[in-house]
């Protein structure tokens, strides 16, 4: 099981899934409707490292965030 | 060093409390940046989201960055709601010569801007309102489009 955080402004609750790999998640959010405005512009963090690609195993208890654009100052 | 503070930053206090951790430091330059709530488009403030574990780390490489060129930084950001003229960002380097004080400052400030984890929300008319037209994508995001 891992766990998908949405960070800042994305309005929606963790998720816990059975999953091994990025590109699992990606086709499970693909088609969550409220996810369609953030996936084009959210980067995405496992274990609180940002990742570059869905080439990434993942094991039970790993976290991933999505971060949306950020503006800190 | 990295400080979160809730609501706003005490500027005075913060720069004066750096300034005093490092005056027998022997540098020779100290270049704070200051940032502050400005008024526009009939906003009342601007409010705060953090994601420190992440920030944190972004904070640790720019520490070495810092280190490998005999220069350290600190920085004071706020969480939740800060206020017209108030300020919620401070960053600062302490170097032994400016130039390289001057410059590091221009890179981190910028970096922080396209990359630390932090959301920006307009407060107008009691709302809460995510400034994405001013925010920036993280480099690398998309992959799961």
């Amino acid at each position: 099981m891992v766990r998908v955080e949405f960070l800042g402004p994305i309005q929606k609750d963790a998720l816990e899934l059975e999953i091994t790999n990025l590109t699992e998640l990606a086709t499970i959010l693909q088609v969550t409707p409220e996810m369609a405005e953030w996936l084009e512009n959210s980067a995405v963090a496992v274990n609180d490292t940002l990742v570059a690609s869905l080439d990434v195993s993942l094991k039970d208890g790993d976290k991933i965030s999505l971060l949306p654009p950020v503006c800190g100052g | 060093m990295l400080k979160l503070y809730d609501g706003a930053l005490n500027v005075p206090k913060i720069l004066e409390d750096w300034y005093s951790e490092e005056s027998k430091s022997n540098y020779g330059a100290y270049i704070p940046f200051v940032g502050t709530v400005r008024s526009e488009d009939g906003i009342d403030g601007l409010s705060f989201d953090i994601y420190e574990p992440i920030l944190e780390n972004w904070f640790k490489a720019w520490q070495e960055k810092a280190k490998a060129k005999g220069a350290i930084i600190k920085m004071a950001h706020s969480r939740g709601d800060v206020m017209l003229h108030e300020s919620s960002y401070i960053a600062c380097v302490f170097s032994p010569k400016r130039r390289v004080a001057l410059e590091f400052i221009d890179e981190f400030v910028e970096d922080f801007k396209a990359s630390a984890p932090i959301w920006k929300y307009d407060l107008k008319d009691g709302k809460r309102v995510y400034a994405l037209d001013r925010s920036t994508a993280i480099k690398g995001s998309g992959i799961l489009a």
